[in-house]
């Protein structure tokens, strides 16, 4: 386990007076660090869950022209939306894996009874979905757009609105998450919980690639998903660690 | 000697206490709110002019408007009961938030549904995705999300808790609904009426909306409180509260 004998004294002595450095005392930092490179490993070792994901993405994107035709024009003014709603859905397929295999086999109770502050916990937890789940997402979505016939400016601002959002939107779907945790038949009650919370970044989001399309700056839209993001970052964990403490009582 | 005015803050907040007063409450706010709903109505319909330039159609602003209030109140009302259950841990409080939620749904839902029948005359269009109409979709969605969190959880406790933290999650879309008017350049119109401006209508009209949204308050409060008795009563399922003891 990662948690970290924090209340030790540096550096314990044995007989011999030598400094054992196995149970040296971490700092706080380094702790959370470990639950987050813990969490990507153990991710990884399912490696089929996260790309499926992924492809989900690409497949679903490449849907839409298929269903309307392959027009140049309308490929494009439909783009932002498109890859934004794709992308909104893929990350909402990959919430349930924030917090259930931890919960299914008791690792999620043994780190909300250390002494680590469980917004922290929850916090690094966040961040190693969106390192596997939004950040793939992120990089893979301007070459998707250049399926849809996207400008490079579009492609700019579209790689960026995705950085913060799909940042916002693993934060805010891990409300969903933990409020779901151990119920059965999850998959669509996520949904309609996280779907509606999920409309301001997708608006914003879409909004600032769809504004570079009719000449107008981005910037507005981006402040605006920015202060969503901020929020998100800042009471997401705390309602996310309030909903894990209810669902684990 | 001193004589301390001793009152029991708490004395209604247990189910036992709350069920009587609230059988008590219902039929007068039933009675007031049928009395208040009909002389609204009267008003609306006969006694306010015809608007100089939407004719007759306006009308349907006796209704509208004061279910899209209701709407965003309920929802508030619903959150302070979530946080009140969350912080003093009181069963009646989470009672009374999910009490809440129907009606509140439906009045989002009437206000949805009134304004699409207002906007297809008036703008041309049933439907325009602008930030008031889509904020008041959302908090549809929120009341419905509520309802299936509550479904979807067994252990009643453990739904309480949950759909309460959800309504707290959802509170912060109300603010955007009332603001979104003066924010973005939507097509729904501004506010009229306000606490510290005269209002910008005939007073006729204005005088039938406020009857008619103290007789939708007085309605929202003999159904809410008929919901919490029948789940004080579902709850209770050994009738522990009848019994002599």
């Amino acid at each position: 386990m990662i948690e970290a004998n924090q209340n030790t004294t540096s550096g314990s002595t044995h007989l011999l007076g030598e400094k054992s450095t196995v149970t040296n005392s971490m700092s706080a930092y380094s702790v959370l660090l470990e639950i987050l490179k813990r969490d990507i490993r153990v991710a990884l070792r399912r490696q089929s869950d996260v790309a499926a994901v992924f492809f989900f993405f690409i497949i679903a994107a490449s849907l839409f022209p298929l269903g309307s035709g392959a027009d140049p024009k309308l490929l494009s003014a439909m783009a932002p939306s498109v890859l934004w709603v794709t992308a909104l859905l893929s990350c909402m397929l990959s919430l349930s894996r924030i917090f259930a295999s931890d919960y299914a086999d008791g690792t999620l109770e043994q780190m909300l009874l250390s002494n680590q502050p469980t917004v922290l916990i929850v916090l690094m937890k966040i961040l190693a979905h969106w390192i596997l789940s939004g950040l793939p997402l992120v990089l893979v979505a301007p070459l998707i757009g250049l399926q849809f016939n996207l400008s490079n400016e579009q492609l700019q601002v579209l790689a960026i609105s995705l950085l913060m959002g799909t940042l916002a939107l693993s934060l805010i779907g891990s409300i969903g998450a933990a409020l779901t945790l151990g119920i059965r038949s999850t998959g669509v009650l996520i949904a309609i919980l996280v779907l509606p919370l999920y409309i301001p970044v997708l608006v914003f989001g879409a909004g600032a690639v769809n504004a570079v399309s009719i000449g107008m700056s981005p910037n507005g839209a981006l402040s605006l998903l920015g202060a969503v993001l901020a929020l998100a970052l800042v009471f997401s964990p705390l309602a996310s660690a309030a909903a894990l403490r209810i669902a684990l009582e | 000697m001193e004589k301390k005015l001793d009152i029991n803050w708490f004395k209604y907040a247990s189910p036992k206490t709350f069920y009587p007063l609230a059988g008590k409450i219902i039929p007068w706010c039933a009675i007031g709110a049928a009395i208040l709903i009909a002389y609204g109505l009267y008003i609306g319909l006969f006694v306010a002019p015809t608007d100089f330039q939407q004719g007759e159609g306006y009308r349907i602003i006796f209704v509208h408007v004061p279910s899209a209030w209701f709407s965003m109140f309920l929802y508030l009302i619903m959150a302070f009961y979530a946080s009140m259950g969350l912080v003093f841990n009181a069963k009646l409080s989470y009672m009374m938030a999910t009490a809440i939620a129907p009606t509140g749904a439906m009045f989002t839902f009437v206000a949805l549904v009134t304004g699409s029948l207002w906007g297809k005359p008036m703008w041309g269009a049933w439907w325009v995705w602008d930030a008031r109409l889509t904020s008041e979709l959302i908090l549809l969605f929120l009341y419905i999300g509520y309802f299936s969190l509550q479904a979807a959880i067994d252990d009643k406790n453990r739904a309480d808790k949950a759909s309460a933290v959800l309504a707290l999650v959802g509170a912060i879309n109300v603010p955007i609904i009332y603001f979104s008017v003066k924010w973005w350049n939507t097509l729904h119109q501004g506010s009229s009426v306000s606490l510290t401006k005269a209002p910008a209508m005939a007073a006729v009209m204005l005088e039938g909306m406020l009857v008619m949204a103290i007789g939708f308050w007085l309605y929202s409060i003999a159904i809410i409180l008929m919901r919490v008795r029948c789940d004080i009563l579902e709850r209770d399922s050994k009738l522990q509260m009848f019994k002599k003891d």
